[in-house]
């Protein structure tokens, strides 16, 4: 049984932070990392190439371990197959992608992206379903060329016939309305349990987009702390340097510990940052990739309505045919047949994103539950150093301004 | 010989002074600076009258009355001024306060000018501090100011309107304040006074602190017109100046020379209109000093400096003629080619400057930093309750929803998290009102620098009009010898040479009174400076370290209560570290 690779591989940087659960190496294993972001490329066309690493024993994976360099759209092209091949599943989310050329070569953005990039993968490898993906496994393992061929037939539409053109571009149509209207079709399941759940996911994400937005705000504050406390400090040495002697001493430490804290100021935003703005926005993220998962459940629904009305529709046309002994009546009944097996293909396939959806929505509500905690552990603990720190370098100047009064 | 009014002076002891008194006793020592020889007369005669309504005569009066209680004042307070030895007589309400009286040239007054206190050499100091009796603190120097307090406040703004002189039909309004102080100070004559006052009173008050105090860090007062106050509500510029009015009295009141003068006191005691010479009598003078400028160039009246007018700076409407005379010297002192007769030298003075203006720049820019740091903090409590607020909605939502267990787990870690954040969020604001208090310590002593500004500038222009009365004088000695050569060589005299001749050394006797009054003057000015400049160092040396250690102990304390609270929170959460790497 391949083991569940769980929260701590978000922040897999080194690809041996997880080591399998058995200590014999015979257990199958499946590892990802995603690291060492360089430039490729110049000008308009220049874009950030990653290492892929994947560790792993199972036969369909190329040896112990396997490097493949891929960049973004890569990443949305794995996506994008999963999405399709995999409904009922809660993808996991990708980072946005960047429309401003200046952020997009920061190292700030860059490094938050590969994190992201990493957890993705990683969730993609842990999630027992997603992982038997052979879509995964060419990401994972094919050559760059071979990848981006792949990648440039992403839409495959050269693969399919035009009958399932008509049901793509409809699918891709209402996807967009559900995404845009923020609701389900008219067609609904009368399911109230799933009807609470819906509702759910619309309010949640827009109570989780206003705490991050906080959160980024929050950031931000720090920042501007961290930089008025600086230039703060500076004017106080200029002005301890006017008055001399013990007073002008103590203003000079002032400035000095105000230079100090600016730095921990900084620092503590970019913790921040990473640790608890991130996760909140992955957070967000995620809902809205359940709720295109939803749209795929009402596309699927609609469907094995509308094949159930043909199916209906033909059942009494045939019937006519029957009554009047036409020849077309064995074309009928054939065709009667065919839509019979399409008709339970698509309940299938909706039966299947309904007992799928099940299963992820616990996964998902525990899932977050543990990301969610980790990231607040790492807030207040970074909270509680901050303040630590700010407290014991203003208790240091203390005695030095006891000393002036006197 | 006395004048008509002397027995008027609550100061009886005047006589003997007189006789002690030789200097600038000239026959016409003292000119009411609008009377022409010919006017001396009726105006003496005037004098008697207390209700006399040229208020320019109450204006030159007070003038030195006030200078001398300056002197008179710092005495008892400056601790390097000898305290006169005087017995006190408290008066309440002083009748010499609003009938002003012109000086004589037996004044005494015009001898206390003389003769201050501040000079080692006087004989009259006695009779100084006799003078000012009236208008000093009432103990000798001995008692300390600080069991003696003086509490005001500002309060209770009026709409009123005002009656006479309109054009406009129905009259201007303005706002009046409800002035109220506690004292116990002896001249006060009272322990609690309250008047209405307007804020024009406030700007009399300061223009007139101004003229008498020279030398003197004067406390700012608060700014006459407001950027906003077209945007402000009424109610919230009434508000924001009220409290800038109250601020200012009890700088004033907290100033070790200014809290003795009788300006201040009035102010604050004097019921009904306000007996301090307004600004806009200055004003009427400007018109005065435009009609005596060209009597005074066709020689028709006096175009000397009489030595009482070197008490105050030329101003341009009222002293036309010295005006541009000081104007003059103040070009020869820049662009002529030989230095001025006497130069400002005091070495120590010019560093002190120098280091005052270098504190002033690092004051503005400290004043400013702080400012940001205060909205920084301010931003910081503000997003991170919000947050707060965020998480506790997310967690009444996932509570309400809840369908599995682990979402009413994450509901309480999310509130365990948003009720922190809450907190920390009241924790930083609370410092932040602190903080501002404390930094209120250097936006205050920035303020006070347009104090010290004014009172070295009193210093200059009391020096430039010593310079220009010593070049006044070199001139006209010179064209009485010119005059004596001429008529030397004429036998017999022409009678108008030998009265101008006459007028001449008329003209240098009261001009050297004049420059022995500006020369005075300007010492008085320097020593004011110079007490000023180290107290101002001392306080200032005080504020900033109370400041520091405000500022530096509210930050200890409330990020300590911060760290705490999110300790609590790092440790209900460590499960989960501690869970993802089982």
């Amino acid at each position: 049984m391949i083991t569940t690779v769980n929260a701590q591989q978000r922040s897999g940087s080194s690809p041996m932070a997880q080591s399998p659960r058995s200590p014999s190496s015979q257990a199958p294993y499946l590892t990802v990392s995603v690291s060492d972001p360089a430039k490729m490329g110049n000008g308009v066309q220049a874009y950030i190439s990653y290492k892929v690493i994947t560790k792993s024993n199972l036969p369909e994976y190329d040896g112990p371990e396997k490097i493949v360099i891929r960049r973004y759209s890569d990443f949305v092209w794995l996506r994008d197959r999963l999405f399709e091949k995999y409904k009922g599943v809660f993808i996991p989310p990708l980072p946005e992608k960047s429309t401003v050329e200046k952020f997009r070569f920061s190292a700030e953005f860059i490094e938050m992206r590969r994190q992201a990039l990493d957890v993705f993968v990683n969730r993609i490898a842990s999630h027992h379903e997603l992982r038997q993906s052979d879509d995964l496994r060419t990401f994972l393992q094919v050559d760059e060329q071979t990848m981006e061929r792949a990648r440039s037939m992403e839409i495959g539409i050269f693969k399919k016939k035009p009958a399932d053109l008509m049901q793509i571009f409809k699918d891709v149509q209402s996807k967009v309305s559900d995404v845009v209207l923020g609701k389900e079709k008219p067609v609904d399941e009368s399911n109230p349990e799933y009807e609470k759940l819906k509702n759910y996911i619309f309010q949640l994400e827009d109570h989780l987009a206003e705490a991050q937005k906080h959160a980024y705000r929050l950031v931000k504050r720090h920042r501007e702390l961290g930089l008025s406390l600086s230039e703060f400090g500076k004017a106080v040495k200029l002005l301890g340097d006017c008055e001399g002697n013990a007073l002008g001493k103590a203003f000079s430490e002032l400035g000095a510990k105000s230079e100090i804290l600016s730095i921990k100021l900084q620092r503590e935003a970019q913790h921040l940052l990473m640790n608890f703005e991130e996760p909140l926005k992955d957070y967000v993220r995620a809902v809205q990739s359940i709720k295109a998962t939803i749209a795929e459940r009402a596309n699927a629904f609609r469907h094995h309505c509308e094949l159930a009305e043909t199916i209906k529709f033909k059942e009494i046309d045939m019937n006519k045919l029957r009554l009047m002994r036409s020849e077309k009546l064995a074309e009928a009944e054939r065709e009667y047949e065919e839509l019979k097996a399409d008709g339970a293909e698509a309940t299938r396939k909706f039966e299947r994103i309904v007992k799928l959806m099940n299963e992820e929505i616990i996964r998902f509500q525990e899932q977050k539950t543990l990301d969610l905690g980790v990231a607040f552990h790492e807030f207040a603990k970074g909270q509680a150093e901050l303040a630590k720190g700010i407290s014991e370098a203003w208790q240091s100047l203390l005695p030095k301004l006891e000393s002036c009064s006197s | 010989m006395m004048g008509p009014e002397t027995n008027k002076y609550p100061r009886g002891k005047r006589d003997d002074e007189e006789e002690e008194e030789e200097e600038g006793r000239g026959s016409e020592g003292i000119h009411h600076p609008l009377s022409t020889a010919e006017q001396m007369q009726t105006l003496t005669l005037d004098e008697g009258n207390p209700l006399n309504g040229d208020v320019s005569t109450s204006k030159s009066y007070s003038n030195y009355r006030s200078a001398m209680t300056t002197l008179s004042s710092s005495a008892t307070e400056h601790p390097l001024i000898p305290p006169p030895s005087i017995a006190t007589t408290p008066t309440v309400s002083d009748p010499l306060l609003f009938p002003p009286h012109t000086p004589s040239p037996d004044s005494p007054s015009y001898a206390d000018v003389i003769y201050s206190p501040f000079h080692d050499s006087v004989p009259e100091s006695n009779g100084n501090g006799e003078i000012s009796n009236e208008v000093t603190i009432s103990s000798p120097g001995s008692q300390s100011s600080s069991s003696e307090y003086l509490k005001i406040s500002v309060s209770n703004p009026q709409k009123e309107v005002e009656s006479s002189n309109s054009i406009v039909p129905g009259g201007n309004t303005y706002i009046t304040y409800l002035i109220t102080t506690s004292t116990n100070a002896l001249d006060y004559g009272g322990s609690d006074f309250s008047v209405r006052r307007r804020f024009k009173d406030v700007v009399t008050l300061s223009d007139r602190l101004s003229e008498v105090y020279r030398g003197v860090f004067i406390p700012p007062r608060p700014d006459k017109s407001v950027v906003e106050s077209q945007v402000m509500q009424k109610q919230e510029f009434v508000e924001q100046r009220r409290v800038e009015l109250e601020k200012y009295l009890r700088r004033l009141a907290r100033h070790p020379v200014i809290k003795k003068s009788d300006e201040l006191r009035v102010f604050l005691t004097v019921q009904g209109r306000m007996p301090l010479p307004t600004s806009i009598d200055v004003a009427s003078r400007m018109l005065d000093g435009a009609v005596r400028l060209p009597k005074q160039l066709l020689g028709e009246s006096r175009s000397v400096v009489e030595p009482h007018e070197v008490l105050h700076p030329a101003k341009v409407g009222r002293d036309m003629l010295r005006f541009f005379k000081e104007l003059k010297q103040s070009v020869v002192n820049d662009w002529g080619n030989s230095r001025p007769p006497v130069e400002e030298d005091d070495k120590e003075f010019l560093k002190k400057k120098e280091k005052l203006w270098e504190l002033e720049q690092h004051l503005t820019n400290a004043s400013k930093q702080a400012e940001s740091l205060v909205k920084a903090q301010q931003d910081m409590g503000e997003t991170m309750g919000e947050l707060g607020l965020a998480f506790i909605k997310l967690t009444k939502f996932e509570n309400e929803q809840a369908v599995l267990n682990t979402q009413r787990v994450r509901a309480a870690d999310m509130k365990t998290v948003a009720m922190a954040a809450v907190k920390a969020s009241r924790l930083y604001r609370e410092l932040n009102a602190q903080t501002v208090k404390h930094f209120d310590t250097l936006h205050e002593h920035m303020g006070l620098m347009l104090a010290v500004h004014n009172a070295f500038s009193d210093r200059s222009s009391a020096l430039l009009t010593v310079q220009t009365l010593i070049s006044e004088l070199s001139s006209l000695h010179s064209r009485a010898e010119k005059l004596e050569t001429a008529s030397s060589k004429i036998f017999g005299g022409d009678k108008t040479r030998i009265r101008k001749l006459e007028d001449l050394k008329d003209a240098i006797r009261v001009t050297e009174d004049a420059k022995s009054c500006a020369i005075r003057e300007y010492e008085r000015i320097k020593e004011n400076n110079r007490i000023e400049t180290q107290r101002l160092d001392g306080e200032r040396h005080v504020d900033f370290v109370n400041m520091l250690k405000g500022f530096v102990t509210s930050q200890v304390a409330y990020s300590e209560r911060i760290a705490n609270e999110w300790a609590k929170v790092a440790e209900e959460t460590s499960k989960y570290t501690k869970e993802s790497s089982s």
